[in-house]
């Protein structure tokens, strides 16, 4: 079903094969296999930061220990992705594809960080519409305009800018640490945005069964981009002992 | 009735390597009445004559919104400058939807002129019709297009077309160094004054006959009313026409005149066009 | 064997659970409509479960000059349509070098909702908009394009919640001996200010901030009034 027709909208985002068509056993069993767990990102003074750790989880399994999904669009965007690993890597397919298009037309007119969440927003929406979704958050992250800007999609196309965003568990253990830190100091600089998330990952770590000790941080700022990691994070169980119920 | 051998088909190439079906197609472009388009560093503007088919038909209309960034001024068949502004408004429409963002002018451009290429090639069509101007303001700055029936298109800094544009044109030439620092006002009475040029003596401008249309910095596109027109007209009234200096600028010599400028070539033989 | 049965089956049943391609990401819309004005607020918190996406999101669309609509309920869909009617409006105004009228606006807005019937946009619309006699009127919607013309409405999460309030303070039902004045926008504000801090106390997707937008004959305005954030 192509709903734009009706409006006289020759849209089609997403070329590939339908296969929801095809079976209807794809489309009741259609669930994440391969997954990665929160991606998290702040907005500070003057540039965003980003942060995922590197594991891919086959349900309980640690299966794939050093599985990086922090992309870099364009020179200004950023992005960070969790949810199904498969479906990961066919929506980076489709990004670069994308970046690749946008290339080809050398006129120096870089796709900014709002327009690429637009397109990704449209992209994940007519896939649910289809009920097939493609199951991952993804966060953007860039700079518009000079101005830091941060924005998250999930699987059924829901979009939302904000100053700060976790996806996934991070949602529910770091957003209120991230928020708390924020309301203390709404104009963090680059240092201080960088300590909170290296604390946040932290945390999580301790916290989510699904997330792992190493992750990579990406920082965009209007002097460039900058890569660190995979950072490994140095735990301290020690109190385990202690906790009642822990062999 | 054919001119020559080699125009009975857009398919067809001459022996000395034309197309003559473009190349009156392009014609068509020069029956139009002149509409002029040009910059300064914030906006771009465009400004049209209309014409009324008889004393009792209405003025037809020039200037085409596309956009809020977009807007165009034709010169030619009109209908076929409908079908070419549909398309671009479902171009800008599209990209819209889909990037939250106006389509920057240049790539724009690219598609229209991939379209009307097409027409250029094949049997089962005929070229284009229409010369556009095409004022539009993105992330790069103000520009002015114009686009030719054989799917030729240029970035220009000021273009003038239609009838007795040649007019048109040598007063964009000569002022074409004050257009980037001047103010909108002035901007705008250049081009009234550079449409003036194209009129025969007996024509004034009026506000019944005039289309002015703006774009830029802070300023969606829009077609002015009659009275912000007059207000433009008012600038420009008692000016002496053909190579009257604008006020504040060097005098022009007053040689130039409609019988030194010259002709704009006549829609006759194709071989003479160029 | 009947119980290695059941096990297959609810083992089954755990992977065979479908897709839900809607969410409730909540909010609240109110609109009154006046003699010469008409008024239309939403919340600004956006949620998703128990935890809240954005407490900076209005689900206020400014459509033309005369027009605004409140949209709640799966924000995706709510994005989707609004995307849509942007374009509707820009095709309309380029066809008849005019902006689209209220009423034909809310016709159109019930076209495109009742052409998702089988599929429908899960959204609550209310659209705010002055008439060409300059008065103002609410058309409110279901998911589906059912559309009704009226005075004031609430919807959204709390809007069960805030119609029988607003029938008390603006229709004045169920009140005796009470001389009936006509409503002012001043009035309507405070009323539209009042029911939001009601939901916000009873509804945990009502909440952050209320964003108001009003028209009248001359001006257009907007205003924030921050709500309790917990």
């Amino acid at each position: 079903m192509n709903f734009y027709n009706s409006v006289n909208f020759p849209i089609n985002f997403n070329n590939h094969q339908d296969i929801s068509e095809s079976s209807d056993i794809i489309k009741h069993f259609h669930t994440p296999i391969t997954t990665a767990t929160s991606v998290l990102g702040i907005a500070f003074n003057n540039g965003v930061i980003i942060s995922a750790d590197i594991l891919g989880s086959y349900g309980s399994l640690a299966r794939f220990k050093n599985f990086s999904r922090i992309l870099q669009a364009n020179k200004n965007t950023l992005l960070g992705v969790g949810g199904d690993i498969a479906d990961f890597q066919y929506l980076k397919e489709l990004i670069q594809g994308k970046m690749i298009g946008e290339e080809c037309l050398e006129d120096d007119i870089p796709l900014k960080p709002a327009s690429l969440l637009c397109w990704l927003t449209r992209v994940m929406y007519n896939r649910r519409s289809k009920i097939d979704p493609l199951w991952n958050n993804i966060l953007v992250a860039g700079i518009q305009d000079g101005k830091p800007y941060l924005g998250f999609i999930d699987k059924l196309g829901t979009a939302v800018e904000d100053k700060l965003i976790a996806t996934g568990y991070g949602a529910y253990i770091a957003i209120p640490l991230l928020r708390d830190a924020l309301e203390k100091k709404p104009d963090l600089n680059k240092q201080e945005a960088e300590e909170l998330m290296k604390k946040c990952m932290e945390i999580l770590y301790y916290r989510d069964a699904r997330s792992f000790n190493k992750y990579e941080l990406a920082i965009l700022t209007t002097e460039g981009t900058e890569f660190k990691g995979p950072i490994e994070i140095k735990a301290n169980w020690s109190i385990s002992n202690d906790v009642c119920g822990y062999e | 009735m054919f001119r020559n051998q080699y125009d009975s088909d857009v398919t067809v190439w001459s022996p000395q390597g034309r197309l003559h079906q473009v190349e009156y197609a392009m014609e068509a472009v020069k029956l139009g009445s002149a509409t002029v388009g040009l910059k300064n560093k914030s906006h771009a503007i465009l400004v049209a004559l209309k014409r009324a088919a008889s004393e009792l038909s209405a003025y037809q209309k020039k200037l085409f919104p596309i956009d809020d960034h977009i807007g165009i001024s034709i010169s030619g068949l009109t209908a076929d400058a409908r079908m070419l502004s549909r398309y671009m408004r479902t171009e800008c429409l599209n990209y819209k939807f889909g990037h939250d963002a106006p389509l920057p002018v240049n790539r724009l451009l690219l598609k229209l002129g991939n379209k009307m290429q097409v027409c250029t090639q094949r049997y089962d069509k005929r070229p284009y019709g229409v010369g556009l101007l095409i004022a539009g303001y993105d992330g790069t700055g103000p520009h002015i297009y114009q686009t030719c029936p054989s799917a030729n298109y240029y970035d220009c800094r000021a273009m003038a077309i239609g009838s007795r544009s040649q007019s048109a044109r040598t007063y964009l030439e000569k002022h074409l160094d004050v257009f980037p620092n001047c103010t909108t006002d002035e901007l705008i009475a250049h081009g009234l004054r550079a449409l003036r040029d194209t009129l025969p003596n007996e024509v004034e401008l009026t506000v019944k006959n005039v289309s002015i249309g703006i774009v830029g910095d802070g300023t969606d596109y829009k077609e002015f009313e009659e009275e912000e027109t007059a207000r433009y007209l008012s600038m420009i009234e008692g000016e002496e026409r053909r190579g009257a200096p604008p006020p504040g600028s060097d005098p022009v010599s007053s040689d130039d005149g409609p019988e030194n400028s010259p002709p704009d070539p006549e829609p006759t033989v194709a071989m003479d066009t160029e | 064997m009947i119980l290695a049965n059941t096990e297959s089956n609810s083992s089954l049943k755990s992977h065979n659970t479908r897709f839900n391609p809607y969410d409730d990401n909540g909010g609240s819309i109110v609109a009154i409509g006046g003699d010469d004005f008409v008024v239309i607020a939403s919340d600004t918190r956006l949620s998703t479960g128990f935890s809240i996406y954005s407490r900076n999101q209005s689900k206020l669309f400014k459509l033309s000059k005369k027009s605004i609509l409140g949209s709640s309920g799966c924000w995706c869909d709510t994005l989707t349509l609004t995307r849509l009617l942007n374009a509707r409006m820009q095709m309309y105004l380029h066809e008849h070098n005019k902006e689209m009228n209220t009423p034909a606006l809310a016709q159109m807005l019930s076209t495109m909702l009742y052409y998702k019937r089988f599929f429908p946009y899960y959204v609550s619309n209310i659209l705010a908009g002055i008439e060409s006699d300059g008065s103002g009127w609410i058309y409110s919607y279901d998911p589906i394009g059912n559309v009704e013309k009226c005075k004031f409405r609430a919807g959204g999460s709390s809007g069960v919640l805030l119609q029988p309030l607003l029938d008390n303070q603006i229709m004045l039902s169920n009140l005796q001996n009470i001389d009936e004045q006509p409503l002012s926008l001043e009035k309507a504000i405070k009323i539209i200010q009042d029911v939001f801090t009601s939901a916000a106390e009873r509804d945990i997707y009502t909440g952050d901030e209320i964003r108001i937008m009003s028209i009248t004959a001359d001006c257009f305005k907007e205003e924030k009034i921050q709500m309790r954030k917990d």
